[in-house]
């Protein structure tokens, strides 16, 4: 009987530490890949090259090309995301009787969910028709419309994640500016967001973590064509999109073409797990700030 | 200079009294108008499906093979492979998921390893799903040489939803009452007995809302199963989990990437199919959670 239960708990053991496994499997993959490119393809010329041409006779591997791509959509996304899922959360937390917010929360839970293959159809076919008529010379495939439903995916997470934050906020505190005279819009902007901050900028950082990583959106409408530009109208290629256009592809493992993938893959995961790590501290601190 | 009496202060008070509140009034409009805007910005979405793809849903779009000609082409294996794919990454997730959230809620002791795990289960579920399709390429497909098959797929998948799942357990477990844990100890039984006979099934409804909506999450995944491979052009439905394969999402990606009109009509048809499971597998997990939150009151 001991000896079964211990068995039993080793075998527990095992499942938890399954996901230990995973992120160190992750790694190795990646970085496994990622030197064999290097031996070919220098750091320098990786990380500083502004022209991205794997997949032509002249190959060239500078990669600042996809990523500006994939800063350009990011930023859109933001610009997006940011002020309406503040406004969103602000009025669910500040604002809005409990009947709204019960029906509210999961409606804009449905935008989470749906697949982002579904984005990339509705980005193409309707958003950039639409801003077609108000952008003058935006291209069929452009970062701005992938950019924009990028945004309207996030917004969820970051309208759920700060209002909690700003819920987490002591009640004495609104108590206290409103038993001075203050509107709700004088107490939600300086005090409420003020005091949730850090809590409200964890939730932005994992939001464009989300963002950077995105990939059926952009690879469907923002086009396939890697170019070192900030301008949202034309056809660009981010990071995630690329690894799609090569997997789509019959490039034969093993090849200088196909290690691209990995190498532009450890630059994503590196990205992404820096800003995962900074939300995660933050959120810890805004839980200790009122604990 | 005039003496500050109460005749003099109050209009300029009452004024700026009223240019606050106005202000407020305002804001609160700008705020709601954010929230309504998130909401149009769905329904427009919906619409836009709806009128690109209800025209062509139709019982033989759905059992028929892909094909050259749009107007033939159906979802049949697509929307086959997408089954396989969820109940297999299901069997897969569910008990690797229910274990290690056991492990931490019901055995941990608190020691640093467990902390390093929890902290590492929460940075998983935010890594790119697109990196889990290069795990799978490298680990599954390559390493052990799954090739890019059913069971590569859903390998895959199941480590992408596998934090959903954990935490959604480790909630369920933290919901029954420790007092049941108590009685059951004090009745003589074993840790194991306790957590297999009393803990789990209490906790069962909760752990079961949380695989749907882990396995919604998987079947509307696009990007790591082109990552390891799968097909888009299969006329064929797979026959055993070493089989190659598509899903609903990269058929509706093929027919996206197409440029004429017919295609992207078969591509808005498939979405509608895909959202009708979507919707049938959430209703079914608010339907337990309902069941699960009256049980947990009584």
């Amino acid at each position: 009987m001991r000896r079964a239960e211990r068995a039993i708990e080793h075998l527990l053991f095992a499942c938890a530490l399954l996901s230990v496994v995973t992120t160190v499997s992750i790694i190795a993959v990646l970085a496994v890949e990622t030197v064999e490119f290097l031996k070919v393809a220098p750091m320098t010329e990786f990380l500083l090259g502004t022209e991205w041409t794997p997949l032509f006779a002249d190959q060239k591997f500078g990669v600042l090309p996809l990523v500006a791509g994939t800063v350009l959509v990011s930023l859109i996304a933001m610009a997006v995301a940011l002020p309406m899922g503040l406004l969103t959360a602000i009025y669910l937390s500040e604002y809005a009787s409990a009947p709204v917010r019960r029906v509210a929360k999961p409606v804009l839970e449905v935008l989470a969910g749906v697949p982002t293959v579904v984005y990339g159809y509705f980005a193409l076919l309707f958003v950039t028709p639409l801003l077609q008529h108000a952008v003058p010379g935006l291209a069929g495939f452009n970062a701005l419309s992938p950019g924009i439903v990028t945004g309207i995916m996030i917004l969820p997470m970051v309208s759920s994640l700060a209002e909690d934050a700003m819920r987490g906020v002591p009640v004495n505190l609104r108590a206290g500016a409103y038993a001075l005279g203050a509107t709700r819009m004088q107490t939600s902007l300086t005090v409420v967001v003020p005091a949730a901050f850090s809590g409200i900028t964890a939730a932005f950082i994992l939001a464009v973590s989300r963002a950077v990583g995105e990939t059926m959106i952009v690879a469907i409408a923002a086009g396939q064509q890697p170019r070192l530009t900030l301008d949202p109208r034309v056809p660009i290629e981010t990071m995630t999109a690329y690894i799609v256009q090569v997997s789509l592809g019959d490039t034969p493992t093993g090849t200088l073409e196909y290690r691209t993938i990995f190498a532009v893959g450890m630059l994503l995961f590196i990205g992404t797990f820096l800003l995962n790590l900074l939300s995660s501290a933050l959120r810890r601190r805004y839980r200790e700030e009122y604990a | 200079m005039n003496a500050v009496t109460a005749a003099t202060i109050r209009p300029p008070v009452e004024r700026a009294v009223a240019r606050r509140r106005r202000r407020d009034r305002t804001f609160r409009l700008l705020a709601q108008s954010a929230l309504w805007l998130a909401l149009a910005v769905l329904a427009a979405l919906l619409m836009s499906v709806v009128s690109g793809g209800w025209e062509r849903l139709s019982w033989d779009f759905i059992t028929s093979y892909p094909s050259r000609r749009a107007a033939a082409a159906g979802i049949y294996p697509a929307l086959a492979g997408s089954m396989f794919l969820v109940v297999l990454t299901g069997a897969l997730a569910l008990p690797l998921g229910v274990g290690a959230a056991l492990y931490l809620e019901e055995y941990g002791r608190g020691t640093r390893l467990e902390r390093l795990i929890e902290i590492n289960i929460a940075n998983l579920a935010a890594v790119p799903s697109i990196i889990y399709g290069l795990l799978g390429l490298g680990l599954f497909v390559r390493a052990l040489a799954m090739e890019r098959s059913l069971l590569a797929g859903a390998c895959t998948l199941a480590l992408l939803v596998l934090p959903i799942v954990i935490l959604a357990t480790r909630e369920a477990l933290r919901a029954v009452p420790k007092s049941l844990r108590e009685a059951s100890y004090a009745l003589g039984a074993t840790k194991w007995q306790t957590v297999w006979h009393q803990v789990l099934p209490v906790a069962f409804p909760g752990i079961l809302t949380g695989l749907i909506l882990a396995l919604s999450r998987a079947i509307g995944e696009t990007a790591p199963l082109i990552t390891i491979g799968a097909l888009t052009y299969v006329p064929f439905v797979p026959d055993s989990i070493w089989s190659p394969f598509t899903a609903l999402p990269i058929q509706i990606f093929n027919w996206v990437s197409r440029p004429q009109t017919a295609f992207l009509q078969n591509a808005a048809a498939g979405i509608l199919v895909l959202l009708a499971v979507l919707l049938t597998m959430n209703s079914a997990a608010i339907w337990l959670r309902d069941r699960f939150q009256k049980q947990g009151v009584s």
